[in-house]
């Protein structure tokens, strides 16, 4: 391969797209066959838009492409998938209801007069299957039924069938778990050897340093370097990203820990969370970890009553007291606060104004007799705004308006007003960008200075060893060990994580259900 | 984290700014001037002493189902109950005044009550078993039909002019009916936009487990509407009793689809989370002025049908054509 590897396969130069403000400026770059281009930056830096351009779902606004030579202006996305550029989302574009089979070839499914041969479409899907190596899956196993690392692996396929040259992945591994990352990276690697060179887009450094041979770093719309990954630290390409330095080393600030503010005794619900137990006291962050699917979640949710539990109780309050809590009100009656996960579907009201949003759950301090006085609401917000540092032209901006972290501030923001000395947080930086994760940790230790009892949730390991006093580990449900600061190691936290599950097999014969029989 | 900043006292509220500008009272005053001018061209009556008083006589319960109506869609649901409950409150009050002998203001009571207990167990079984409430509320049409049936032997029972007040003209054509209806209008403006009820209905429409991990139970807020809704209901049954001094069993029958299309044509979505009464009420307009109009030029029937409905499905398309490109400019 390594004579293929220079030929350029795509280029663009001078590509450009403007909306109301210009999101991307003026970028060449170039693609050769068989590679890996890694393509970063931090949220709204442009990456998902240069790549809707190469992928024909945006029209650029200046600039030329060419692909294999000829000059390349694709219409729409069904035009540059005929030419072989074909693009992988992050949200999947898949129908849970059809098998992995029917997936595949929905869009030209074979048919013998009118009615679909069965047989011919069960071999086609054996093949492509086949072709990234996995041949494993049945392929008329529903597609709601595989694990959420094979539905990708599904989607990739489905981009292979036919001619592909050019291959874009944005953030293909957001939703797996490493085994499934493992996987994933198996595959590109064979895609690679067969030619098909691959844009990888994600903020994982870690990742990027493993798959790809050269990076591309945009910032605010605008290239800063195409150059060899190894040349660079994880270090540098942060800084490369965010144009400022940040320190590798938390400080979370000198703080007193406290009483206990939160005890959780036996909290099981079924299938979910089997007897989990911890303290939390006032002034720590403590830290849940385990793979997707762990339970994690759903403990959140238990303690705070969004999901109500089939045994165990929590205690809370100074002295502690056993407290009842059914629903999310007797939650925050109580002092506890939940910052979920899913932003969009449960935290945001997103066609909404900052200020309303807010203004949600704090309604007792900007209003009179159930009169809501406008002035005090838009203090409130601003007062959020300023302390949260949420970059918003102004209170009344709408919240869809906003980038992730902002988004992220603005949830956070509502919990602050009211003083919660319980406060849980699930995956408080998922796709945030480099900077404003820091903003959030910072903002973590200033709470826990103020003596409240942190629960924090992550799939990023390095992130809880940062910032958490105390790690739990949660495994298949239960809660397998804690460990102290500086007692931990990476290693012994990943083995707990695995460890509930007590055959590997256990784990992928639940992701892909074989129809052996 | 309660460190304020001193300079943030001096932003500008923007008024109203979360829900619905003035560009859309804009487009809808718009509209109706331009079907009162064209009316106005087609017929010489139209434009008359006559034509306003008969509008503002008969247009009281449309007004105020439709703000009942616009609540409901703004949680997200929907009430197709509404005409049957306005015959069972009707019903009911004339059960009271003819049978038991009752006076006009207990009967009254008794009507707005019946109305607002049936409002009451659609939005309780809305919330409790979580359905759909097009599902619930066609069942209590149907309950409540028949409950009003029973109740009067399917027969209009005449009531005379006990009520007639409502409906009586005091100036320029007005009716306490009117100026009630109108109240009714401005005090639900004024809830849905500057109370922390209003506040929560907009947030249970746009997004109604958020408000629940917000630490609100969206409950009662929900059966709160639905209840209201009710005793809406009851107070146009009695605008329209006082109007025909009967009460009549079928009354309201096909209502709802009519309240549902103004307030539609107002603006309000179907998908919850966006709407105002006074878009609404311009619905309301549009669609009365509409019927007058095409009734003084002498459109038949099935012609005012097929204009009316036209006008719906236009009314519709607009408005997702407008908020789409508020989105994109957004």
């Amino acid at each position: 391969m390594s004579a293929s590897v220079q030929t350029a396969v795509l280029s663009v130069s001078g590509i450009g797209k403007t909306y109301a403000q210009p999101v991307l400026g003026d970028v060449d770059l170039t693609l050769m066959r068989g590679e890996v281009l890694a393509l970063t930056g931090e949220n709204g830096a442009g990456k998902s838009t240069l790549s809707k351009i190469i992928g024909g779902l945006v029209t650029p606004t200046t600039g030329q492409m060419e692909f294999q030579g000829q000059p390349y202006q694709p219409a729409n996305r069904t035009q540059a998938e005929k030419l072989g550029v074909r693009m992988v989302m992050q949200e999947l574009n898949l129908l849970p209801t059809l098998t992995v089979a029917e997936n595949l070839f929905l869009d030209d499914l074979p048919r013998r007069a009118g009615w679909i041969d069965r047989k011919r479409l069960r071999e086609n899907a054996i093949k492509a299957m086949a072709q990234i190596g996995l041949e494993a899956i049945d392929p008329d196993t529903l597609v709601g039924d595989l694990g959420i690392g094979h539905q990708q692996m599904v989607e990739i396929a489905r981009n292979l069938i036919g001619d592909c040259h050019v291959l874009i992945l944005d953030e293909p591994t957001a939703m797996l778990t490493s085994r499934e990352v493992e996987m994933l990276f198996e595959q590109i690697t064979r895609l690679q050897a067969r030619g098909v060179s691959i844009i990888y887009i994600s903020h994982r450094l870690e990742e990027l340093a493993r798959v790809s041979q050269r990076i591309a770093v945009l910032r605010d719309g605008k290239l800063v370097c195409v150059e060899p990954i190894a040349r660079y630290n994880s270090e540098q390409l942060v800084t490369l990203m965010v144009g400022r330095e940040l320190g590798e080393h938390m400080d979370m600030g000198a703080r007193e820990i406290g009483e206990v503010a939160l005890s959780v005794k036996g909290l099981s619900r079924a299938g979910k969370v089997e007897n989990v137990s911890f303290d939390v006291r006032r002034g720590e962050i403590f830290g849940i970890s385990g793979l997707i699917g762990a339970g994690r979640t759903e403990l959140l949710r238990l303690i705070y009553g969004a999901d109500s539990a089939d045994s165990g109780g929590i205690e809370v309050g100074q002295p502690l007291k056993a407290v009842t809590i059914r629903s999310p009100s007797d939650a925050v009656e109580h002092g506890i606060a939940l910052i979920t996960e899913d932003r969009k579907s449960e935290g945001l009201l997103m066609s909404q104004s900052i200020s309303a949003n807010i203004a949600l759950g704090n309604m007792h301090s900007i209003s009179k007799a159930g009169l809501v006085n406008a002035g005090d609401e838009l203090k409130l917000a601003q007062r959020q705004v300023d302390a949260m540092r949420i970059r918003s032209s102004s209170p009344t901006q709408l919240v869809s308006e906003l980038s992730g972290g902002n988004q992220q501030k603005v949830v956070i923001g509502r919990w602050l007003e009211r003083d919660c000395p319980v406060m849980l947080f699930d995956e408080p930086t998922r796709g945030i960008d480099v900077g404003a994760k820091f903003d959030i940790y910072a903002l973590l230790g200033e709470l826990t200075r103020q003596g409240r009892a942190l629960v924090v949730v992550s799939s990023d390991l390095r992130e809880l060893m940062l910032i958490c006093d105390r790690i739990g580990v949660l495994s298949a449900g239960r809660l397998i060990d804690t460990f102290e600061r500086d007692s931990w190691t990476q290693d012994q936290l990943l083995a707990a994580a695995f460890a509930g599950y007590q055959k590997r097999d256990a784990l992928l014969n639940e992701a892909a259900p074989r129809n052996d029989s | 984290m309660k460190n304020t900043s001193p300079a943030m006292q001096t932003l500008p509220a923007r008024r109203g700014g979360n829900y619905l500008g003035l560009g859309t009272y804009l487009g809808l005053a718009g509209a109706l001037l331009a079907m009162i001018v064209l009316f106005s061209l087609l017929s010489d009556h139209f434009l008359s002493y006559q034509t306003f008083s008969t509008l503002a006589n008969q247009i009281p319960d449309l007004m105020v189902l439709s703000v009942g109506m616009t609540l409901i869609l703004i949680i997200g649901g929907i009430d197709l109950s509404v005409g049957s409950v306005l015959a069972l409150a009707a019903s009911a009050v004339s059960v009271a005044i003819v049978g038991w002998g009752w006076s006009v203001f207990p009967a009254a009571l008794l009507g707005i009550a019946c109305a607002t207990l049936a409002g009451t167990i659609t939005g309780s079984i809305t919330v409790a078993w979580r359905i759909p409430s097009f599902i619930v509320s066609l069942g209590v049409l149907e309950m409540a039909r028949g409950v009003a049936y029973q109740m009067t032997n399917s027969r209009t029972a005449y009531i005379g002019d006990s009520f007639a007040w409502l409906s009586d003209p005091v100036a320029f054509g007005i009716s306490p009916s009117f100026i009630i209806a109108l109240l009714v209008i401005f005090i639900a403006q004024a809830v849905l936009t500057r109370t922390v009820f209003g506040r929560y209905l907009i947030g249970i429409g746009t997004n109604e487990e958020a408000v629940r991990l917000a630490g609100i139970n969206p409950k009662p807020y929900k059966i709160l509407v639905f209840s209201l809704m009710g005793l809406l209901a009851g107070v146009a049954a009695l605008f329209q009793i006082s109007r025909l001094e009967a009460a009549d069993p079928n009354a309201g029958a096909g209502l709802e689809l009519q309240v549902i299309a103004a307030v539609v044509i107002g603006g309000t979505s179907l998908m919850g989370g966006r709407g105002s009464i006074i878009s609404t009420f311009f619905g309301v307009l549009i669609i009365s002025v509409l019927a007058a109009g095409l009734a003084q030029i002498g459109a038949t029937e099935p012609t005012k049908r097929i204009i009316t409905g036209a006008v719906i499905v236009i009314a519709v398309v607009l408005d997702t054509y407008r908020s789409h490109r508020a989105r994109r400019q957004g």
